[in-house]
């Protein structure tokens, strides 16, 4: 930990930085309550995303959804502490009337919301103007494109579109003047796992800690032989760090499963048991955090490993072929230290775990 | 033995009108379908047939009858003897949605009457399928006023139909199923007695056994403050969840669905323990125990060494006199044909001898 003593302090650079840095643009440093703005054309799928993606509704329910009509502003409390604003497709976001400070002033990322099994020409218009707007005030503001529902597209069409998309928005940007925006492209449906990929990348993005989470991950993978190791926010199956070997959306979707395996059993056992007299002296025996392990039935197929890192956090690890589960006490210990160490990162995490326990 | 392997075949029959959605639960139940795969399934020509081999000497028969009316016309006339004699089960789809209820069951009794006249001993369930497209405050009621309206028209059947609410997107699907299942399985009171007795042993709160490749529930103990467990419904929601967590396996590990299975599962918390690991050939047991790592290892430990016990209770189709010897009353192996009005729990005529 001594070689990384500058992990929290937030970069002072005088060029604004643009991608990755962790800082967040436009808020006063350090105060980290980011907000996620999602905009879009009304009927493209703001409140689905949100619900499906923060209140756990399964996609086959958001049919029922009804359209927003005023903003909806919801807090996040997880190991980062954001709002997520969901807006009203049909609004004119710089009506004079709207307090549009008020709105960007600490925004961490604008999510724009595209149909893409729709007409997307005025869609693409707005989200230029949109962009164009916001750069004279707030240059640095991160806009994530979210190309959605591209479930219901074929493979073929689903890659033209993507790319029709991207290519209108940066050649009318560049018509007017603004080359290399600070736009992404994500291709994000509420059916599968791309959602809360495309999530997970956006919200990282906005972590200040980032490259000292990848570096903790990295050296905890080469230590035990992991082939890949994800730090997840258990409430919202999303990132936020993951170490830096090439990463494929399989990995990713099979270690979400398995969170959604451990939770759900936890869920179902876990309940508030009427206290069971005698057993008191057994109870320090339990575990403190849950911890998991998935072996497979065949020889030379990888196993999962879950440790619960803090309240919030969760640390899931696909173990190569060459790590068998009699290593597990060494794994163990190793998680242990990796654990130690993420509690000198996120110093504020723990704090507030203490302070809102009693409450 | 050859002949008794015959004699545990059973029969199922799945009928309900074209598009009710038999053939994508079936896909789901046994052959490891994810629920958005089964959009690719097309239409059933005539009668597809399944034999799924179940918990060792059990051997579901399955009858995937095509619903067009055209078809329907066929089994009711020309097919008659050969489609509904020696049933064991018949299992009734309706579709929620459908637009013409009324000639739907119309198209049921006639199949209930072919029933009845070539197998009256048959049990049958009735799934009322597609319930998540209907909004979930007017579920329950809308089920219950089709399930009265059907069991109107069931005949000789009334009073032993079952109905179901099902879906494929939730666990009702395994609900439903699991009671079918419990139903056909000859020898579950005995898996219960000797499940029971390990139990106590190895001191869990409880055990589940799963069938392996359905990943449906075959019986369960619950002992002591578990029975008091808010989930009712934690046995479907185990099924669920574990044939989600297979195909997620399979999908990325790039093997076939029905061979990836887990050797064991673990998850310890401070308020429980719980594995699932393999017991027999066709058997997963899963266990909750309490939060302590002393009883966690000593019921690995002890679960292992029961293995060879249920192999063979799975397997043999002779009883085991000391748990069996209670009901096994009859040498008369042809009494399954006989139980008709079993609501799934007199299960002690059907001992082979």
């Amino acid at each position: 930990m001594e070689d990384l003593p500058d992990a929290e302090v937030p970069h002072t650079d005088p060029v604004p930085p643009r991608f990755h840095t962790g800082r967040l643009p436009n808020s006063k440093a350090g105060d980290g309550k980011p907000r996620l703005l999602l905009m879009g054309q009304r009927r493209s799928g703001k409140s689905s995303i949100s619900s499906v993606v923060f209140h756990k509704l399964p996609p086959s329910e958001t049919l029922y959804l009804e359209t927003t009509t005023r903003i909806k502003k919801e807090s996040m409390h997880s190991f980062m502490d954001f709002q997520v604003w969901d807006f009203p497709g049909h609004l004119d976001y710089f009506d004079p009337a709207f307090d549009v400070d008020n709105i960007f002033e600490e925004i961490g990322a604008l999510i724009w919301v595209i149909d893409a099994q729709d007409e997307y020409l005025e869609a693409i218009m707005r989200l230029n103007t949109t962009i164009l707007n916001l750069q004279h005030s707030y240059p640095n503001i991160n806009v994530e494109v979210f190309v959605h529902k591209v479930d219901g597209l074929s493979e073929d069409y689903k890659g033209d579109t993507f790319r029709d998309i991207i290519q209108r928005v940066q050649d009318e940007l560049s018509d007017h003047g603004y080359e290399n925006a600070p736009v992404s492209f994500y291709q994000t449906s509420i059916y599968d796992h791309s959602i809360f990929e495309a999530f997970s990348k956006v919200i990282q993005k906005l972590i200040p800690q980032l490259p000292t989470l990848e570096a903790l991950l990295n050296s905890l993978c080469s230590t035990c032989h992991i082939e890949k190791a994800y730090l997840f926010d258990i409430m919202s199956k999303i990132y936020i760090a993951t170490d830096t070997s090439p990463t494929d959306i399989g990995s990713y979707e099979i270690c979400s499963d398995y969170i959604d395996v451990v939770i759900d059993v936890s869920e179902i056992y876990g309940w508030d048991r009427p206290s069971e007299n005698g057993d008191a002296d057994l109870q320090e025996t339990g575990n403190n955090d849950a911890e998991s392990l998935i072996t497979m039935e065949r020889k030379g197929n990888n196993y999962l490993y879950l440790r619960e890192i803090n309240k919030y956090l969760a640390l899931i690890c696909l173990m190569g072929d060459d790590s068998p589960s009699e290593k597990k006490a060494v794994i163990d210990y190793n998680v242990g230290v990796f654990q130690a160490a993420l509690k000198q990162v996120f110093p504020r995490a723990e704090r507030d775990i203490v302070v809102q326990s009693p409450s | 033995m050859n002949t008794s392997k015959r004699q545990k075949q059973r029969k199922v029959l799945l009928m309900g009108k074209s598009g009710a959605g038999k053939s994508s639960m079936r896909s789901i139940v046994f052959s490891n379908y994810v629920a958005k795969d089964v959009r690719r399934l097309g239409a059933t020509i005539d009668v597809e047939h399944s034999n799924i081999k179940f918990m060792g000497n059990l051997m579901l028969n399955l009858w995937d009858c095509g619903g067009q009316d055209g078809f329907v016309e066929n089994y009711l006339t020309h097919q008659r003897a050969h489609v509904f004699s020696s049933v064991a089960v018949l299992i009734f789809v309706f579709d929620i949605e459908s637009r013409e209820f009324a000639a739907d069951v119309i198209s049921y009794s006639a199949i209930i009457r072919a029933l009845s006249e070539n197998s009256p001993t048959a049990a049958v369930f009735v799934l009322i399928h597609k319930m998540d497209l209907v909004q979930s405050r007017l579920r329950q009621q809308l089920f219950e006023e089709r399930a009265e309206y059907i069991r109107q028209a069931s005949e000789g059947f009334r009073d032993t139909v079952e109905f179901f609410p099902t879906s494929i997107w939730d666990q009702s699907l395994y609900k439903a199923w699991t009671q079918i299942i419990y139903y056909l399985i000859p020898n579950a009171r005995g898996i219960e007695g000797l499940l029971r007795e390990l139990a106590e042993v190895v001191d869990a709160r409880e055990l589940i056994l799963y069938e392996r490749t359905t990943c449906l529930m075959v019986t369960h103990v619950t002992r002591g403050a578990e029975g008091q467990n808010p989930f009712t419904d934690r046995f479907e929601r185990i099924s669920s969840i574990l044939k989600t967590h297979k195909q997620s396996m399979a999908k990325h590990t790039g093997i076939p669905a029905g061979s990836a299975n887990f050797a064991e599962m673990q998850i310890k918390t401070g308020r429980f323990m719980f594995f699932i690991t393999r017991l027999t050939e066709n058997t997963n047991l899963a266990a909750s125990i309490p939060p302590s790592e002393q009883v966690f290892n000593a019921a690995r430990v002890n679960i292992a060494l029961v293995r060879p016990k249920f192999a063979e209770l799975d397997i043999a189709s002779k009883p085991r006199p000391a748990v069996q010897q209670a009901f096994a009353h009859s040498a008369d192996s042809e009494r399954w044909e006989g139980h008709v009005e079993g609501k799934g729990k007199e299960r002690e005529k059907e001992w082979e001898a």
